[in-house]
């Protein structure tokens, strides 16, 4: 049953990213995730102070709020002064990360949290963390509820927002001409992501989360040219690894999203060679004719 | 103040240590940060920190001590593997770089994370500390292993000195430098090894999360003062040491608090400084600077009014209320007063119960922008051959950027002439 709680958990997280991460990759934005999975850490410790317990929501909010923050200064820098985008990224999210760790030695004695939990999470608590009701009966771990209805909520923006997404990545001068704003979609996005980042950074670290939300993805646009494709390639792709990702973890007694992450690299370079053998193949092929 | 004596003092071992290992550290990781951020590669710095981990720990696993020359070499190998893996990936696929730097990142940190775990099950009691090199305690830099970091920070700043031209030649123009016969691609490697060098010998001191910024954001501030790629590094290295000197003092002061995050807090507030506040680049003296144009422009807007008032009336210095100023132009009546007091400030236009007239020397600013109007029109018709209907626009913007000795460059083109294309007066200079 643990086992199932974990792979449930893993793969859930798998798959919102995924989804989201696509169209990171495919609009060259994919640091992003990683600068606001790291951004989260000092909204997480405000929270906490705040209100002084673990409790899923105030977390989320103080999460979602710095991974706000966190796109918006990244956007303003880039924007307003001009600053290329990658520095940008990396000023804000070392930035922010940085005022965290300094929170969490500050209220050291009144901060359950430390920065490991941020950057590789804790899967294997999973099954311990349950919701219990008032009667007593068992619902299983309170993670998995978050996580699903996270899921479902990017499932419907995806599906909503198909049309809007695609063309906004592919071609945005295109889509600003049909009367799309480019910006009104980037920013959706963008909360999506920070939603999903912050969701699922406490049960699978940041670590994770980015090898998530770049991974199977990447992995996917070098099978498939097919924006449809590249999504169930992905979904596939994630239920694969976390359950893999799992049981080497099991055999190897080490950390679960390590080993995920590992899993993760291993089907890149999966997948990496067999895109150079059949572009090579092609190259042959035209020079021949 | 007593804490502040001792501590630049100097006196304190520790604090001698601690300060000259911060300083060494963040100067050289400024120094080699800003050739990669010039070369759009900055993110580059965070892959190479995160991907340090597995070769520290493998080489733990290997010699089962902390022995800090053998892990030094095994965080520089899968450091340096890690960058090559992202240079290869993009140059032979469709992946592109920022999603080659993260997938790298978080296999290569994820794969440590397993290593790690795995020491920490292991039971060996001296793996306790570790974990220092993912989080970074510059605290705990002592005598022996301050010399291990001195002899290479010292490496990189004097490799970055040797090569400081090409380095920079490469950064700005690499076709040219390739056209020159400068082997590009094994400079690129050289420049490689000296970032991954830099992270290791700063990881101790920050961490793996917080190198990025070490490498990044000093750099990125000094960007922002110069265009001088010498002084650009000067300023960085600059920026860093200070940021490296604060945080290790902010740490001496109050012991609860870690060095390298304040170094980074530092060193960002820098940044942030400098993008609002910089000489010319920064958000508030651009802004300062388009609405004095803005300004310039209403001012020169609002004598043309008059000026063509006067035309039509045969008096230059007439007598005008704000209706009919409005009347030739609508330029809202709020930006039109502004403008109109800020002229009479200047002694170019003047008051009278309600009716505004251009002073004297108004006439002669009038006619000076009139003028350029009509040479330009003048201009467009007769060299670019546009109608004489389509140039007004044109003009109208240009005429408030015309210097004096376009000025003359027009005049002559056009021969000294006396009417614009709708046939009316060009004033006389």
């Amino acid at each position: 049953m643990i086992a199932f709680w974990i792979i449930l958990t893993g793969a859930l997280v798998a798959i919102t990213c995924g989804l989201l991460g696509c169209f990171l990759v495919l609009r060259k934005m994919s640091m992003v995730g990683d600068a606001i999975s790291h951004a989260v850490l000092p909204g997480i410790v405000i929270a906490f102070l705040l209100s002084g317990s673990r409790e899923p929501l105030p977390m989320l909010l103080g999460a979602g709020a710095t991974g706000l923050v966190a796109t918006f200064l990244i956007a303003y820098f880039h924007r307003r002064a001009k600053l290329q985008t990658d520095a940008a990224i990396g000023v804000t999210f070392t930035f922010l990360f940085a005022i965290g760790i300094i929170l969490i030695s500050a209220f050291a004695g009144q901060v359950d949290i430390d920065q490991d939990c941020v950057l590789y999470g804790e899967i294997a608590y999973v099954p311990i963390d349950l919701w219990i009701t008032a009667s007593g009966t068992h619902l299983g771990p309170r993670p998995v509820y978050i996580l699903s209805s996270v899921l479902l909520l990017v499932i419907l923006f995806i599906t909503l927002g198909y049309k809007q997404l695609k063309l906004t990545s592919f071609d945005p001068e295109f889509a600003a001409a049909i009367g799309i704003s480019t910006s009104l979609w980037h920013y959706l996005l963008m909360g999506a992501v920070s939603l999903t980042t912050v969701s699922s950074f406490e049960s699978v670290g940041a670590i994770l989360v980015i090898a998530f939300l770049i991974g199977p993805p990447a992995t996917a646009y070098l099978l498939t040219r097919d924006l449809r494709q590249m999504l169930w390639i992905t979904t596939g792709l994630g239920v694969f690894i976390a359950f893999t990702g799992y049981w080497l973890a099991y055999w190897l007694n080490a950390s679960i999203a390590g080993c995920m992450a590992m899993v993760v690299g291993v089907c890149f370079l999966a997948a990496f060679v067999r895109y150079r053998v059949t572009t090579g193949a092609k190259t042959v092929l035209t020079s021949a004719a | 103040m007593e804490n502040f004596l001792t501590f630049f003092s100097f006196s304190d071992p520790n604090v001698r240590y601690v300060v000259l290992g911060t300083i060494l550290l963040s100067a050289s990781a400024a120094m080699v940060g800003s050739f990669i951020l010039l070369q759009k590669k900055a993110l580059v710095g965070d892959a190479v920190a995160h991907s340090v981990l597995p070769g520290i720990c493998a080489a733990f696993l290997f010699s089962g001590t902390k022995s800090i020359p053998l892990m030094l070499l095994g965080a520089f190998t899968t450091g340096w593997l890690a960058l090559v893996a992202i240079d290869y990936l993009t140059a032979h696929s469709k992946i592109k770089k920022d999603a080659a730097i993260g997938l790298v990142l978080s296999v290569f940190f994820g794969t440590g994370i397993v290593m790690m775990t795995y020491i920490q099950q292991s039971g060996n009691a001296a793996q306790s500390g570790l974990d220092h090199f993912i989080f970074g305690k510059a605290a705990a830099l002592v005598g022996s292993d301050l010399l291990v970091f001195s002899i290479l920070a010292m490496v990189i700043l004097i490799t970055v000195s040797l090569f400081f031209k090409t380095f920079a030649l490469i950064a700005f123009d690499r076709a040219f430098a390739q056209a020159l016969g400068y082997p590009v691609r094994r400079l690129d490697l050289l420049l490689t090894s000296l970032t991954v060098l830099a992270v290791v010998t700063g990881i101790t001191a920050v961490g793996v999360v917080l190198m990025a910024a070490m490498l990044i954001t000093p750099p990125a501030a000094a960007r922002y003062w110069t265009d001088n790629i010498r002084r650009m590094v000067l300023i960085a290295v600059l920026f860093g040491t200070f940021a490296g000197l604060a945080g290790a003092y902010i740490s001496y002061v109050a012991p609860a608090m870690p060095t390298g995050p304040w170094m980074v807090v530092v060193s960002s507030l820098i940044a942030f400084f400098s993008f609002f506040f910089a000489p010319r680049r920064g958000i508030v003296p651009k802004l300062y600077r388009q609405r004095k144009n803005q300004r310039v422009i209403a001012e020169e807007n609002a004598m043309k009014v008059f000026y063509h008032l006067g035309e039509q009336g045969g008096n230059f210095t007439g007598q005008h209320n704000l209706q009919a100023l409005m009347g030739q132009r609508d330029m809202g009546a709020a930006n039109l007063r502004a403008a109109l007091h800020r002229l009479q400030a200047k002694g170019w236009v003047t008051v009278q119960h309600g009716q505004w007239s251009l002073t004297d020397d108004g006439v002669g600013k009038a006619a000076k922008v009139v003028r350029l109007h009509r040479l330009w029109e003048l201009y467009l018709t007769q060299y670019m051959a546009i109608a004489a209907d389509h140039v007004h626009d044109d003009a109208e913007t240009i005429e408030h950027i015309l210097t004096p000795e376009l000025e003359r460059e027009l005049e002559h083109q056009l021969g000294y002439p006396d009417k614009d294309p709708h046939d009316t007066e060009i004033p006389k200079g």
